[in-house]
C-alpha cells in the first residue's frame, strides 16, 4: 500500500519524469533520521534509502561525518523484517563502505543474517559482509564462509565465491585455505556457481603452473554446463599454451578446437578468437576458426557481426591470405547499418584485397566517413597508411583521400576532440612521405594546404619542421616559402617560431633563395615574441656569414644533447660560478629516440614506453650520480641495452648494463636471487679484464633477499696509454655471502658462507663508445667536419650476400645512426651508400660513409671522418 | 606478450549504466579505475550518449572500451567491458539487465516506470554484476532474487485520500497533484 503513496508523491513533483531530480543532499540526509522512529515504516525508509543510493550514484560528494551519521541511523533498520528494506540496507552498506567510518559495527548483524534461515538474506548478507570486512575480521567468519561456499542454495554459493575473489586481493592467504570447498562447488549443477568456483580455483593456483594445468585438464574432460566457464577455461588454456610454447598437438589446443563446435555462440567465438590470436598458427589450424567467424559475419545480431569482423580485422594483418576467403562476406558488410562494422569490414578488405579494389573501397568508405567515431576514423587512417606501404603506386589516390579527410574535418569544424584523428592523418601523411620518395611532393603540398587552416599548434609546428627538413631538397623549394611565410604573419608565437626556423633552413640549403629568405627573416626582427625575434636574429646573422660549416652546425643540424641533461648541467654550472666557459661536451647526448618514435607511430598504443625510453639514460645518470664512488667520472656518455649474463631460470639471474663515461666504463649488474631459502649479502661481480683495462672499484649490493632485484656496480678505467684500444672481453664472477633462511618468514641464519657463481662474459664493443646521433642533413655535416681526420679503406665482406644484410651488420656493429634514411636499401639495386652519424666518447662527431656494391659478395668502401684523430682511427680500425 | 591475451579473470565488466533520453545518468556503476572521478565518468557518458542515441547499432568502441547497448522509449542501457573482452559475454549481461528490468516493470520499460521502481533496479544491477564479476546472467533468477513487491494498484481516488492521510500535506496540495495527474493523462 505504501508504494502507492510513493507513486502519488512522485506525481506531486509535477511534470518532471524524474522524482529524484532536484534532491537536496542535506534534506535527504536529514530525512534519514526517520530511521530512528519506531515502529519502522519499511516503505518510507526504503524510499529514503533509494534516495541516498541515487545521490551516491549521481556522484554527489558525501562527507565522512555525514555518511557516518546516516550509516549509524541505518543500522536501526536491522530491526525490521521487511525483505526489500533489508536488501536495500545491504546495498547501502556496500555503497557507504568507503564513505563512512566504523562500518564494521554491522558485522555481527550481517553474520547473523548470513547464517540465518531466511534464504533471501543470506547471499546478499555475505556480499555485504565481505565488502566491509578486513583480514583480521575475516578469520572470525572464515568458518561461515567455508560453509557458504558449499551451500546448496546457488545464490549463496555464488555470493560466497565471488566475495572470495574480491577478498583475494587483500587476504589471499586466508582464501587459499578454501580451496577444497571451492573444488567441491565446482562440481555444482548450477552454471554460475560452476563458473565462479573455477574462477576461484584458478586464482588460488595461479602461480602454480602444474596446478593450473591439472585444473584445466580436469575440467576439459568433464563437460561443463556454463558457457562462461568454458570461456574462462579457453583463456586459461591459451595462456598455458603461450607460456609453455607447446606445439599444436597438445591436448590444450585440441580442447580449444573442440570448443569451436560448442552449441553456445559465446564459446565458439571465444575459441575462434583465441586460436586466431595465437602466435605462429599455421593456415591449416586457422582455417576452422576463420570459417566460424565467416559464419558469424552473416548473423542477424550486430554484436556477433561486430565481434567476428573485429577479430578478422586483427588477423588480416598477420594472415591476409587466410582472411581473403571471407572477402565475399565482408563485402556484404560494408553497407552495414552499424558503421563500426562497416568500417571494420572495409579496413579488413583493404588489407586483404588486391590493388584493383582499392579505388572502389575508398569511394565506399568516403560516403560515411563523417558518421563514424574518431576511434574508427583512426583505424581507417592506419589501414590506409599500411595500404600505401603495400601498394606504393596507389599513393596518389590514398593521399588525396587522407587530405580530403583533413579538409572535411577542418570545414565541419567539429569541436569534439578531432585532434587525435588529425594527428593520425598527419602522422600517416608524414609516414608516407618518408617511406615513399615519389609521394613526397604531393604529400608536402597536402600538408601545406592543411597548415593554412590548422588550429592545433602541435601539428602546425610539426609540419613546419618537416617542411624545413624536406622542402629545401625538392626540385622547386621556392613554392613552399609562401606557405611558411604565411604562418609567420598569421599564427601564434610557437608556430611563428617554427616557421622562422623552417625559413632559415631554406636559406641555408638553397643559395639562390638566400637573399629572399634574408629579407623575410629581417621582417621578424621586430616580432612581439622573444623567441621568434631571437631565432630570426640568430639565423639572420648565421646566414649572412655565408659559411657552409656554420650553416650546417647551427641551422640544418640542431643540437643533439639531451634536454633534461642540458638543463641539469646548466643548473649546476650556474650554482658554481667558475672562470671556465660552459662546455657543451659535458652535456649527455640525447639517446636517439627516432627509432622508437617510428614504432610508436605504427602502434599509437605504445606511446607511454616511448617517453620512458627517451629519458632512460637520464634516469641512469641520476642513479649513478648518487653513488659517491662515481663522482669524479664526469657526465654519463652512453648506457647500453641490458645483456643477460645468466639463463633466465638459474638460481641467480644477472643482467648487465654498460655505462660509458669519458675515461671509464661502469658496469651495472642487476641481480635477482630466485632462491627463496637464501639471502645473499655483500654481492659483487668480480671482473677479469682484458689487458690494458683496470678495475678501479666495486660497489656491492648490501643484501639480496629472495625475489627483490639488487644492483652492484663495477668501475673500470679505460686504457690510458693507448687510446685506440677500446675493445675488450671481461670474464665475470658473482661473489657473495650466502645465508640460509626460512622460506616462509625470510628470517636468515646468523652464520653465512662465502660462495661464487660464474657468469657469462661481457664484451665491450665499439658501439659502446659511440652515441647515435641523427644528422637531418648529412651532406652539410660531412662538409662541416671536413677532411682533416679522414680514413678510407676498402673491404670485401665475403660472409654477407645481400645489401640489406650488409647494411644491417654495419649499423649493428658501429652502433651509429643511419641518416637520410640510408638504412633502407631500394629493391633491385646493386650499389648503395650508407650514411652513419654518431658522437664518439668525449664528444667528437664521427661520420661514416660506406659505399656498398654487390657482385659476388659485398664490397665496401668505407670513409670515416671525425673531429678527432683518435676517434677516426678507432672507428676505421674496428671495421674488418 | 600479445595484448589480446589478458590475464584470465572473472572481472569482465567495467561498468553498467542506464541513461535517459537526454543522456542524463539514472544509474551508473563503475567497477574499475578506467574513469576514476565522477567528472570523467560524466564526460564519458556524454560522449557515449552522443555516439549512440541516434544509431541503434547495439555495439560501439569508444575510448578503448567496448560498449554494448540497447534502448527502449526513453531509456538507454549500457554494459561496458575492456576492448579485449568477448563482446558476446557483454551482450549476454546487457540482455540479462534489460530483461530483468523489463520483467520487473512488466514490459513497461520506460523512464517513469523505472523511476518508480528505482530500488528494484538498484537491487537488480547488484544481483547481475558484483564488483565487476558477472554474478548472474539469467533474468528469471535475478528477478526472483530481487523479490520486489510487485503489487501494482492503479491510481484511484482512494490512493489520493491515502496520500492525504499518510503525509502531512495540505488539502490544497492534494488537489493540486490530482489536477496535475489529470493533465498528465490528457497529455498522454
Amino acid at each position: 500500500m505504501l508504494g502507492l503513496r510513493r507513486d502519488k508523491k512522485d506525481e506531486e513533483d509535477g511534470f518532471s519524469l524524474n522524482p529524484f531530480n532536484n534532491l537536496e543532499k542535506t534534506s535527504v540526509l536529514q530525512e534519514a533520521r526517520t530511521f530512528n522512529e519506531t515502529p519502522i515504516n519499511p516503505r518510507k525508509c526504503c524510499h529514503i534509502l533509494t534516495k541516498v543510493l541515487y545521490l551516491i550514484n549521481q556522484g554527489e560528494h558525501i562527507a565522512t561525518t555525514e555518511a557516518t551519521e546516516t550509516f549509524f541511523a541505518m543500522t536501526k533498520l536491522f530491526q525490521s523484517q521487511d525483505v526489500t528494506l533489508r536488501r536495500m540496507v545491504y546495498l547501502t552498506i556496500k555503497e557507504m563502505a568507503d564513505l563512512a567510518e566504523d562500518v564494521i559495527i554491522v558485522t555481527s548483524s550481517l553474520t547473523k543474517d548470513m547464517t540465518g534461515k531466511e534464504d533471501m538474506y543470506r547471499a546478499a548478507a555475505i556480499r555485504a559482509l565481505c565488502r566491509i570486512t578486513d583480514s583480521t575480521m575475516l578469520q572470525s567468519i572464515e568458518r561461515y564462509m567455508k560453509q557458504a561456499i558449499v551451500d546448496r542454495n546457488p545464490s549463496v554459493s555464488s555470493a560466497a565465491l565471488t566475495s572470495s575473489l574480491h577478498l583475494m586481493r587483500s587476504s589471499g592467504d586466508v582464501v587459499k585455505r578454501w580451496v577444497n570447498e571451492a573444488a567441491e562447488a565446482a562440481s555444482s549443477d548450477n552454471i554460475m556457481v560452476q563458473y565462479h568456483a573455477i574462477g576461484v580455483l584458478y586464482h588460488i593456483k595461479k602461480t602454480d603452473r602444474l596446478g593450473v594445468s591439472k585444473l584445466v585438464s580436469k575440467f576439459t574432460k568433464q563437460s561443463l554446463r556454463s558457457p562462461y566457464a568454458y570461456c574462462l577455461l579457453i583463456r586459461i588454456a591459451t595462456k598455458l599454451l603461450e607460456e609453455e610454447s607447446e606445439g599444436r598437438d597438445s591436448p590444450l589446443f585440441d580442447f580449444i578446437e573442440t570448443c569451436l563446435r560448442h552449441k553456445s555462440e559465446l564459446v565458439i567465438y571465444e575459441a575462434a578468437h583465441a586460436i586466431v590470436n595465437m602466435p605462429n598458427t599455421s593456415a591449416r589450424e586457422l582455417a576452422p576458426a576463420i570459417s566460424v567467424l565467416q559464419l558469424f559475419c552473416s548473423s542477424p545480431k550486430p554484436t556477433l557481426r561486430f565481434a567476428a569482423v573485429r577479430t578478422l580485422n586483427k588477423v588480416a594483418m598477420k594472415h591476409p591470405a587466410a582472411v581473403a576467403a571471407c572477402n565475399l562476406d565482408l563485402e556484404n558488410l560494408i553497407t552495414d547499418v552499424n558503421r563500426s562494422i562497416a568500417t571494420l569490414a572495409i579496413t579488413t578488405l583493404l588489407k586483404t584485397g588486391s590493388e584493383s579494389s582499392v579505388d572502389r573501397l575508398m569511394k565506399q568508405i568516403s560516403t560515411f566517413m563523417s558518421e563514424i567515431s574518431d576511434e574508427f576514423k583512426i583505424v581507417v587512417v592506419q589501414a590506409i597508411r599500411s595500404l600505401c606501404l603495400k601498394f606504393p603506386r596507389k599513393h596518389g589516390v590514398l593521399m588525396n583521400f587522407l587530405a580530403s579527410m583533413l579538409r572535411d574535418e577542418n570545414s565541419s569544424n567539429s569541436s569534439q576532440g578531432g585532434f587525435d584523428y588529425k594527428r593520425a592523418i598527419v602522422d600517416s601523411l608524414i609516414g608516407i612521405i618518408e617511406e615513399n620518395p615519389d609521394a613526397k611532393e604531393a604529400g608536402l603540398a597536402h600538408l601545406c594546404e592543411f597548415i593554412e587552416d590548422c588550429e592545433h599548434t602541435v601539428l602546425a609546428t610539426r609540419i613546419l619542421h618537416l617542411l624545413g627538413r624536406e622542402g629545401p631538397r625538392t626540385p622547386s623549394p621556392s613554392k613552399y616559402i609562401r606557405f611558411i611565410y604565411n604562418r609567420v604573419i598569421l599564427e601564434n608565437s610557437a608556430v611563428r617560431a617554427a616557421a622562422v626556423s623552417a625559413l632559415a633552413k631554406f636559406g641555408a640549403h638553397c643559395e639562390e633563395l638566400m637573399p629572399s629568405v634574408v629579407v623575410l627573416l629581417s621582417r621578424s626582427l621586430l616580432d612581439t615574441d622573444d623567441e621568434v625575434r631571437d631565432r630570426a636574429t640568430f639565423y639572420l646573422n648565421v646566414l649572412k656569414q655565408g659559411n657552409k660549416a656554420l650553416n650546417s652546425a647551427y641551422i640544418l643540424n640542431g643540437l643533439n644533447v639531451s634536454v633534461v641533461g642540458l638543463e641539469r648541467a646548466l643548473h649546476s654550472y650556474t650554482l658554481e660560478p667558475s672562470e671556465t666557459q660552459f662546455d657543451m661536451k659535458s652535456v649527455p647526448l640525447a639517446t636517439q629516440p627516432l627509432a622508437e618514435q617510428k614504432t610508436a607511430e605504427v602502434t599509437p598504443a605504445a606511446k607511454a614506453p616511448d617517453k620512458v625510453a627517451a629519458t632512460r639514460q637520464d634516469i641512469y645518470a641520476e642513479q649513478l650520480a648518487a653513488i659517491p664512488e662515481f663522482q669524479g667520472l664526469g657526465p654519463l656518455f652512453k648506457s647500453s641495452a641490458a645483456v643477460q649474463l645468466t639463463e633466465s631460470e638459474t638460481e641467480y639471474v644477472v643482467r648487465c648494463i654498460k655505462h660509458t663515461f669519458t675515461n671509464h666504463i661502469v658496469f651495472q649488474f642487476d641481480c635477482t636471487n630466485t632462491l627463496n631459502d637464501q639471502i645473499l649479502e655483500n654481492v659483487t661481480v668480480q671482473m677479469e679484464p682484458t689487458e690494458g683495462f683496470e678495475v678501479l672499484s666495486y660497489v656491492p649490493a648490501a643484501s639480496l633477499p629472495y625475489g627483490q632485484p639488487g644492483i652492484t656496480y663495477t668501475c673500470v678505467a679505460l686504457p690510458e696509454d693507448d687510446p685506440t684500444s677500446v675493445i675488450g672481453t671481461f670474464s665475470n664472477t658473482l661473489k657473495f655471502l650466502v645465508k640460509d633462511c626460512d622460506p616462509n618468514t625470510g628470517e636468515p641464519d646468523e652464520e653465512g658462507y662465502e660462495d661464487e657463481y660464474v657468469l657469462e662474459d661481457v664484451e665491450v664493443t665499439i658501439s659502446d663508445h659511440i652515441q647515435k646521433v641523427l644528422k637531418p642533413n648529412f651532406a652539410a655535416s660531412w662538409d662541416e667536419v671536413g677532411e682533416d681526420y679522414q680514413m678510407e679503406d676498402t673491404y670485401a665482406l665475403s660472409t654477407v650476400k645481400t645489401l640489406e644484410d650488409a647494411v644491417k651488420n654495419i649499423v649493428d656493429h658501429m652502433g651509429m645512426q643511419p641518416c637520410e634514411r640510408s638504412d633502407k636499401v631500394p629493391a633491385d639495386k646493386s650499389a648503395h651508400t650508407l650514411f652513419l652519424a654518431g658522437v664518439y666518447r668525449g664528444g667528437h662527431d664521427v661520420l661514416v660513409r660506406a659505399r656498398l656494391a654487390v657482385d659476388d659478395g659485398v664490397t665496401m668502401q668505407i670513409t670515416v671522418r671525425s673531429t678527432d684523430e683518435t676517434a677516426a682511427e678507432v672507428i676505421s680500425a674496428s671495421v674488418g | 606478450m600479445d595484448a589480446s591475451f589478458p590475464e584470465p579473470s572473472l572481472y569482465t565488466i567495467k561498468a553498467v549504466a542506464i541513461l535517459d533520453n537526454d543522456g542524463e545518468r539514472i544509474i551508473a556503476k563503475y567497477f574499475d579505475d578506467t574513469f576514476p572521478t565522477s567528472k570523467e565518468q560524466r564526460a564519458f557518458e556524454k560522449n557515449l550518449f552522443n555516439k549512440t542515441h541516434r544509431a541503434n547499432a547495439e555495439i560501439i568502441m569508444l575510448e578503448g572500451i567496448t560498449c554494448v547497448y540497447r534502448s527502449n522509449v526513453d531509456l538507454f542501457f549500457y554494459v561496458m567491458g575492456s576492448s579485449n573482452e568477448n563482446e558476446l559475454i557483454l551482450a549476454s549481461v546487457l540482455n540479462c539487465l534489460y530483461d530483468s528490468v523489463s520483467q520487473m516493470l512488466r514490459k513497461n520499460v520506460e523512464k517513469r516506470a523505472l523511476m518508480d521502481n528505482l530500488d528494484g533496479v538498484f537491487l537488480a544491477v547488484d544481483e547481475i554484476v558484483d564488483g565487476g564479476i558477472i554474478l548472474e546472467a539469467d533474468p528469471n533468477a535475478v528477478v526472483q532474487r530481487v523479490a520486489l513487491r510487485t503489487e501494482d494498484v492503479p491510481l484511484t481516488e482512494q490512493t489520493v485520500a491515502q496520500l492525504a492521510e499518510d503525509l502531512p500535506v495540505s488539502m490544497l496540495q492534494v488537489l493540486q497533484s490530482a489536477k496535475e495527474q489529470i493533465k498528465w493523462s490528457l497529455l498522454k
